[in-house]
């Protein structure tokens, strides 16, 4: 009898492992490695010759105080989101797992939004929130938010979401929030139906009401798993730059500029690829450390 | 310490297929129609096979459900449509069920917490059940850092700080390997002495419940088939249920005419070793005999005293009496170990004499 192909794991680990190894080197690391030597290089979408110019790109992002501007911004909307995703999140879980009548109908609508594509999500939004034509705004005024002498916010017939710096960054918060809110949700769902039954009966019986239940048993729980979906969260809003792009393409004023999309500014629609690279290459450390840390996580998952 | 009393309990579940549309025929009767009374300080174990409600019962008294119909009583005063958490019950779950990121100090003083009891008392009664169930050392330790045996007792001793009513034990001993148990059951009759609370417990395991149950109720489909100490349920059996249920090897039944005649393995002895005057002759044709711990299980067809019909004899050491196998040997019953069911029912009656 011949050794055959399938008799040889290690060929054929290295048969199975080919195409993501592939992948991995042709979409992440040349790209990864590509953007490193750009942010070094002075190459632009007019002239792609290859010049070393060391930290220059760097000096001149320190200097823009959009960057910084930017990189607050991402901040803010990152950590702003996560903490309401992780709430409403909870809540949603909370909804998800009871039993009541009509529950498969609230189900599939909690899950829509993030079954629908994010581009897409993006533009329905953009025309909720148009600043003449929102229906939003429609509604506050049908029911005296807006538009008359006495109404409860301001007499104006539009709330202008978008043009507003402070009522923009709501709303691209706002978004994103509702975007995410089903994927944390599912996740949650996944922990606290893994929490066993007997340790709410047990608490019940011990005298804990609800809300003790709730934050002395439930949460502590599901915590793991609450940080996961946070984590995974966060590296999507950190990363997304479609919902600012469409929303307000950074404006008004670079009020909601995040790091992603200044450095396509930058880089593609300015053609600076040098430094639009450099401004890029600022997600990474901080892509690192959330990874590290739900990796960490999911370690302390195994070992409880 | 307190009287647990239940009345005409039902409890029905809606039938598997019939989840969505609760008002299907299907429902299945966990409990039907249970009337149960415990005495002060006593421990009554629930004893039934698996499926009989006796978890149901358990959990209702509880509070974790809610009857379809029927009252739960403790100390006189109707408790059904309260929570839990008024009912001032402990409950020791199969699981244990203890909070696992919370330490065994944690685990322990939880009800208090939730009973608003001042720091100082908190400490002061962990620091008592602790000693009393000699786990003072593990206080500062995980729950998955215990063995069996000894987050049995940390749920005790949880169960116990609140100076309930009423401890319910659900299998607290199921999770224990073989030689635990028999020490860790000690342990629980002894411990329940000590604080003299009402405890009801339930197991599948009839040596659990002849161990530790002052009285025993067996249940069956839902319902009690007869509540008593373990002598009177094991010696005066009330059906061919509790007849068969108990004891192991359980009561030989051989049906004659209308009338089953049942006797345990152990009066079944060969003739010689029956007093002459009161036994009643039983021919056993022989087939199998087994040696368990000096015992010997004789195995054979009961000719004589009715049908015949397969039986099993348990021959003390003591006793000498070679027993062959293949061939059929005189055997008596003592005429008082004799019990009697009805054919149809299945119901003790009165003893029939041989017409």
């Amino acid at each position: 009898m011949k050794v055959r192909l399938a008799d040889r794991p290690g060929a054929l680990a290295w048969i199975f492992l080919m195409p993501s190894v592939v992948y991995i080197i042709a979409l992440v690391a040349v790209p990864f490695f590509l953007a490193i030597g750009f942010a070094l290089s002075d190459v632009t979408a007019g002239d792609p010759s290859f010049d070393w110019v060391g930290l220059r790109n760097f000096e001149r992002a320190f200097d823009d105080p959009v960057f910084w501007r930017s990189l607050g911004n991402t901040f803010i909307f990152t950590i702003v989101s996560m903490v309401l995703v992780v709430l409403l999140g909870k809540v949603l879980a909370n909804i998800l797992v009871a039993q009541f009548k009509g529950k498969w109908i609230v189900r599939f609508l909690v899950l829509l939004p993030w079954t629908t594509p994010v581009a897409l999500s993006s533009i329905s939004w953009l025309w909720l929130l148009d600043s003449i034509f929102s229906p939003i705004d429609w509604v506050m005024r049908q029911i005296g938010m807006l538009g008359s002498q006495d109404a409860l916010i301001k007499p104006d017939r539009n709330m202008y979401w978008l043009g507003e710096p402070g009522l923009a960054m709501a709303s691209v918060i706002a978004v994103h929030v509702w975007r995410l809110t089903p994927l944390a949700a599912v996740i949650m769902v996944a922990g606290l139906v893994a929490i066993p039954r007997d340790l709410d009966e047990a608490a019940r019986v011990d005298g804990a009401g609800y809300w003790r239940r709730m934050f002395e048993v439930t949460i502590p729980m599901v915590l793991p798993v609450a940080a996961v979906a946070a984590l995974f969260g966060a590296i999507f809003t950190f990363t997304d730059m479609a919902v600012v792009d469409v929303l307000t393409n950074g404006g008004p004023n670079n009020a909601t500029q995040v790091l992603t999309s200044w450095a396509f500014f930058r880089g593609i629609d300015g053609g600076d690829v040098g430094q639009g690279a450099a401004i890029a290459l600022f997600l990474f450390p901080l892509l690192l450390a959330a990874a590290i840390a739900i990796l960490q996580a999911v370690k302390r998952m195994e070992v409880r | 310490m307190a009287v647990v009393e239940v009345k005409n309990l039902i409890k029905e579940y809606p039938g598997g297929a019939g989840r969505r549309r609760p008002h299907d025929r299907g429902a299945v009767r966990a409990v039907d129609g249970i009337d149960l009374a415990t005495e002060e300080g006593e421990y009554l174990v629930l004893l039934g096979p698996s499926g009989c409600g006796k978890t149901t019962l358990l959990r209702t008294i509880a509070g974790l459900e809610q009857p379809t119909s029927g009252d739960v009583l403790i100390d006189g005063h109707i408790v059904t449509g309260l929570p839990p958490r008024a009912r001032q019950v402990a409950m020791v779950f199969q699981s244990y069920a203890l909070y696992p990121h919370k330490s065994v100090y944690a685990n322990i003083v939880f009800p208090l917490r939730a009973a608003k009891v001042p720091k100082e008392e908190r400490d002061r009664k962990v620091q008592w059940a602790a000693a009393l169930l000699d786990i003072g050392h593990l206080l500062g330790r995980k729950p998955r850092q215990l063995s069996g045996g000894e987050r049995q007792r940390v749920a005790l001793a949880r169960a116990l700080v609140r100076e309930p009513k009423v401890f319910l034990l659900d299998e607290p001993l199921s999770n224990l390997d073989a030689k635990l148990r028999a020490s860790a059951r000690d342990e629980l009759k002894r411990f329940q002495q000590e604080v003299g609370t009402t405890t009801i417990y339930v197991t599948h395991d009839q040596v659990e419940a002849m161990g530790l149950g002052d009285r025993i109720a067996v249940l069956s489909q839902g319902r009690i088939r007869q509540v008593g100490p373990p002598s009177e349920v094991y010696d005066n059996p009330a059906d061919t249920f509790v007849a068969t249920f108990i004891g192991s090897p359980p009561m030989n039944l051989v049906p004659r005419d209308d009338v089953i005649v049942g006797f345990r393995p152990e009066h079944l002895l060969p003739a010689s070793a029956v007093p002459e005057d009161q036994a009643v002759t039983i021919r056993l044709a022989v087939d199998r005999v087994e040696f368990l711990s000096g015992d010997r299980h004789v195995y054979g067809t009961a000719l004589g005293i009715g049908e015949p019909t397969r039986v099993v004899a348990r021959l003390p050491a003591t006793l000498d009496v070679a027993v062959p196998v293949g061939e059929e040997h005189e055997f008596a019953v003592a005429r008082e170990r004799l019990r009697f069911f009805a054919t149809d029912t299945g119901k003790r009656t009165e003893a029939v004499e041989r017409p």
